[in-house]
């Protein structure tokens, strides 16, 4: 039986993104160096969140960015090809800045891998931050988030979908419970 | 692109496309458009995958084209031309391309002086075919790679009035193109000298001129074709000179389209013939556009073609 059920409602979640902000400026020290690339598609929409929130407490834009991912998966042979990638889009210069990768939610990691291989081919940030909305487990590579919204336990079997846009932030689960 | 689960999937012309299949290739080429404006433009997406560009007629900006879609997606990419190749001793086609096909190579890329060949290579080999050109019947990669110049210039490809003009008759790219600009409702004209026209345009929907002025009335998009020289030889043309004067685009020809009307050329171009330089220089051509379009719409085929497809991909996910 499939089914679902609300995990996190809005004021929750934009609690969670509120904080996420302060930890980002805090741990790279303001946001001189800070940009920040979302990970298409789930990462792009708390990306230009985060940097809304930033820019709101610092009074200071950051740059932001997204990546497609699809062309750096480690399982081409059988994945490939996907019919819903898109550009990436950065357009500032990623050469010694504090680049935050940012993702809806964190599981195995081979998207944080393949992501990382995608940012250097942009050039050599000074260093490579991990912010992820939700952390649900289950590792397949050696991969740590530096900045977690939220853990999650869910079972092998269900599926995390976050929805993110002005006042209808929405994180629920579908599948076996 | 047909798709049958297990068969590879191949790109043999634009006719059996339909509009989203064009578009999803579009869309993608925007993705690959985006990698070749990198720092480093490479992404390491057909990494062990092999493509084979097998060309036995000359072509220097289609093969090298192919080839650099192939190395910007990490492909193994190797050209095998005519001059080089044991077609010179005497293989068949079909020799050729077995002996190719045990190389195990994952696409083959064929451009053939005889029409139909890369189909008839499809049906009896295991790896996807691409046309890259064959004969005066297709070349929908050119096709597709002018509909990405088109769409970015303009921003859409709906209902443009596109002409396409010279020697309309041995163009296997004006037929790609008639075929993928009707799809979105496009007015395609042709027009040339009566002796470069085809007489019959059935299958196409297309409207045919023999004069340059009604032609190009409200057109959004010239597209030139190259004069071949050898045309003259075989009688279908009086002189370059006559052709230029009757037929060639230059400001004053150009002025009878729209004002904002871009002109697009497949080259390489005879500058003076078919082709005014002011023209072909001006701020309205986007004859460079079409080169770097050119690179990106080839790593989308290459992309979609390399796949397992259908049947892989919904197991996987």
């Amino acid at each position: 039986m499939s089914e679902e059920r609300v995990l996190f409602e809005h004021e929750s979640i934009a609690r969670t993104l509120r904080r996420l902000a302060l930890e980002i400026v805090d741990a790279t020290r303001g946001t001189e160096r800070l940009a920040l690339v979302g990970i298409r598609r789930g990462g792009v929409p708390i990306a230009a969140r985060l940097a809304a929130l930033i820019a709101e407490s610092e009074g200071k834009s950051v740059p932001v960015g997204s990546l497609e991912i699809a062309l750096y998966r480690d399982d081409a042979a059988t994945a490939l090809p996907d019919p819903k990638i898109g550009p990436s889009h950065i357009e500032f210069d990623v050469n010694g800045r504090d680049v935050v990768l940012v993702d809806d939610v964190l599981q195995t990691g081979r998207t944080v891998r393949a992501a990382i291989d995608g940012l250097l081919d942009y050039g050599r940030p000074r260093r490579i931050w991990l912010a992820a909305l939700f952390d649900r487990g289950g590792r397949e590579l050696p991969i740590a988030a530096d900045f977690v919204g939220r853990p999650v336990e869910l079972a092998p079997g269900e599926k995390l979908f976050v929805e993110i846009g002005e006042g209808s932030d929405r994180a629920w689960v579908r599948g076996r419970s | 692109m047909s798709s049958a689960p297990h068969a590879p999937r191949h790109l043999l012309g634009i006719r059996g496309l339909s509009r989203e299949d064009v578009t999803s290739v579009l869309d993608q080429a925007e993705v690959f458009f985006e990698v070749s404006r990198r720092p480093i433009r490479k992404v390491p997406t057909l990494r062990g995958k092999g493509v084979i560009n097998l060309f036995f007629e000359a072509s220097t900006r289609t093969r090298t084209s192919f080839e650099l879609a192939g190395k910007r997606l990490s492909a193994d990419v190797v050209n095998i031309s005519t001059s080089t190749s044991s077609v010179t001793k005497g293989e068949t086609l079909l020799d050729t391309v077995k002996t190719l096909e045990a190389m195990q190579p994952d696409i083959l890329v064929i451009r053939h002086s005889s029409s139909g060949a890369p189909h008839y290579v499809a049906e009896r080999v295991g790896c996807s075919i691409v046309n890259a050109g064959d004969g005066a019947h297709e070349h929908p990669t050119q096709a597709l790679l002018d509909a990405f110049t088109i769409r970015r210039a303009k921003g859409t490809l709906d209902k443009l009035v596109v002409t396409i003009c010279g020697d309309v008759l041995h163009s296997r790219v004006a037929r790609s193109n008639a075929l993928l600009l009707s799809l979105f409702g496009c007015e395609v004209r042709f027009v040339g000298p009566r002796t470069l026209l085809p007489r019959d345009v059935s299958g196409y929907d297309v409207k045919v001129f023999d004069r340059l002025e009604p032609a190009l009335e409200g057109a959004d998009v010239v597209m030139v074709l190259r004069i071949q020289r050898e045309r003259l030889e075989g009688a279908l043309l009086p002189s370059l000179r006559e052709y230029s004067k009757t037929f060639g685009i230059g400001p004053r020809t150009l002025a009878w389209a729209k004002k904002d009307a871009i002109v697009l050329h497949p080259g390489p171009m005879n500058r003076g013939v078919e082709i005014d330089p002011s023209v072909a220089d001006g701020e309205r051509s986007s004859v460079l556009d079409q080169v770097e379009a050119g690179v990106a719409v080839r790593m989308a085929i290459l992309y979609q073609l390399a796949g397992e497809g259908g049947d892989a991909r919904a197991a996987a996910s």
